[in-house]
């Protein structure tokens, strides 16, 4: 039915996956940073972040991610030139992960930041009355809510990244986009090929759209609603 | 960067000499892209907010496809996908439409952001107060005139700021246009590029003319809405 092309196609699947698994859990860090430097007392943090979601969400992925990936190249030769090693190539699923990484994670952070202001804020000092840690607040009576308010941000997020990584195979990462267009000029069906690109990114969405149904779930436990 | 600006900066803004390049072409693309995709979205998102199946499910289904996949995917059917099919060769109209990768980005960018444009209109036309809906039934509103009137002017109201937000990501979404090399902001930075080996300065440049665009347009949006949203806004006291 592949004409063969299967398991190339199966293979670039799985690096796409993995992509946006990394690619996300990066700018889910990134995010919390950001978030928690943007609702910091401290000027600086708060201008740094300020910058950052400001600048990233104003430039297209795509235009930021050939920034990143010949920037940081350019960068690295310099780098490798003077102290006299030889040139490392970066390796553009590398690439493609600090980059998909940085970008989502400016949008991260406005997620995060939403979310924050919505967590009552006496629970945290209730949290600093009780003799909690800072860590222990954020862990047992920060996240847990953060995650509840954040949780339709961070699953329009996850779709948009995962649809983002599509663009990495431009900088030549070998995902399930690159291969079924490798499968496409050998056998010159380039039509059925790319339908079965957007075939394999449906499944990624369906799938993803019924996990995030069930942390949603999971998240607003407890959580009463009213019955109209 | 000067030599760069003096030498491409015609290129990046308007024209290369023989045609229309830069701004220009992506200002292009944007607005008939978002022009063509509207027009389309508003029937639609009236069919996606029907009672009837026969409505709602192949509008759901479209735009289902559309968001759940990658637009680089969709302008790859449009552009490499369908001329390769016999048919679309054979067929005059067909065959000079889909020659042009033009014509494949602005299909495939206007079929896009009218998915997306859908579900946002539909999901303003479901947060309308019923109360206006029911106002405007007693007051002898009816099918074509109780859209015409209440429910589309007050959804479209509504829906200016995720509006806003996807004319944006719509921005940023033709730069994939060098793709199907179209000669927009990003082909001009890709062609400096190439030819200087500058990448910092071609792309920054590039990223930097992006950014001013995005923000012209968010403070055209801003003012949109202060003067169309002015009834929903909190009032003040006095």
């Amino acid at each position: 039915m592949l004409y063969g092309y299967g398991s190339i196609i199966l293979d670039g699947a799985l690096v796409t996956i993995e992509q946006a698994l990394l690619s996300v859990a990066l700018s889910f860090l990134l995010g919390l940073v950001g978030a928690a430097a943007k609702s910091s007392q401290s000027k600086s943090a708060k201008l740094l972040s300020g910058i950052y979601t400001t600048l990233i969400r104003g430039v297209p992925d795509l235009v930021l991610m050939l920034l990143i990936f010949y920037g940081l190249q350019i960068a690295l030769n310099s780098v490798t030139e003077t102290v006299g090693f030889s040139q490392i190539n970066i390796d553009p699923f590398v690439a493609g992960v600090i980059t998909i990484g940085f970008i989502y994670g400016a949008y991260f952070t406005e997620t995060f930041r939403g979310a924050y202001l919505m967590v009552p804020k006496g629970q945290l000092e209730a949290g600093v009355a009780y003799g909690f840690s800072p860590w222990q607040t954020f862990r047992y009576i920060l996240f847990p809510q953060l995650m509840r308010f954040a949780l339709p941000g961070i699953a329009n997020n996850w779709q948009v990244t995962l649809k983002a990584t599509a663009l990495v195979s431009i900088i030549g990462l070998s995902d399930v986009v690159k291969a079924t267009q490798n499968a496409g000029k050998g056998t010159y069906h380039f039509f059925y090929f790319t339908i079965v690109a957007a075939v394999v990114y449906l499944i990624f969405t369906t799938v993803s759209n019924l996990v995030l149904l069930w942390l949603e779930r999971r998240y607003s436990m407890g959580v009463r609603s009213a019955e109209l | 960067m000067i030599e760069i600006l003096e030498q491409y900066g015609k290129a990046f803004l308007w024209s290369d000499g023989y045609r229309f390049t830069g701004v220009a072409v992506t200002m292009w693309l944007l607005v008939i892209s978002l022009v063509v995709g509207f027009m389309l979205a508003l029937p639609m998102s009236i069919a996606r907010v029907s009672q009837k199946k026969a409505l709602w499910m192949p509008v759901w289904l479209y735009t289902y496809i559309f968001r759940g996949t990658p637009l680089y995917v969709q302008l790859l059917v449009f552009y490499s996908g369908v001329y390769t099919l016999s048919v679309v060769r054979e067929v005059d109209f067909l065959n000079l439409f889909f020659r042009s990768g033009f014509n494949c980005t602005v299909l495939a960018l206007a079929l896009n952001t009218c998915a997306y444009t859908t579900e946002m209109l539909a999901g303003a036309i479901r947060a309308i107060p019923h109360g206006e809906i029911e106002a405007a039934r007693a007051y002898g509103f009816s099918g074509f005139t109780l859209y015409r009137s209440i429910i589309i002017p007050s959804a479209l109201r509504r829906a200016l700021p995720a509006y806003s937000n996807e004319v944006i990501l719509m921005l940023h979404a033709t730069s994939l246009a060098f793709t199907a090399t179209v000669p927009d902001i990003l082909k001009i930075a890709r062609d400096v590029n190439a030819a200087t080996y500058k990448s910092f300065h071609a792309f920054g440049l590039a990223a930097a003319i992006y950014l001013t665009i995005s923000f012209l347009l968010v403070a055209v949006f801003r003012l949109a809405e202060k003067r169309w949203l002015k009834h929903l806004k909190p009032q003040s006291a006095h």
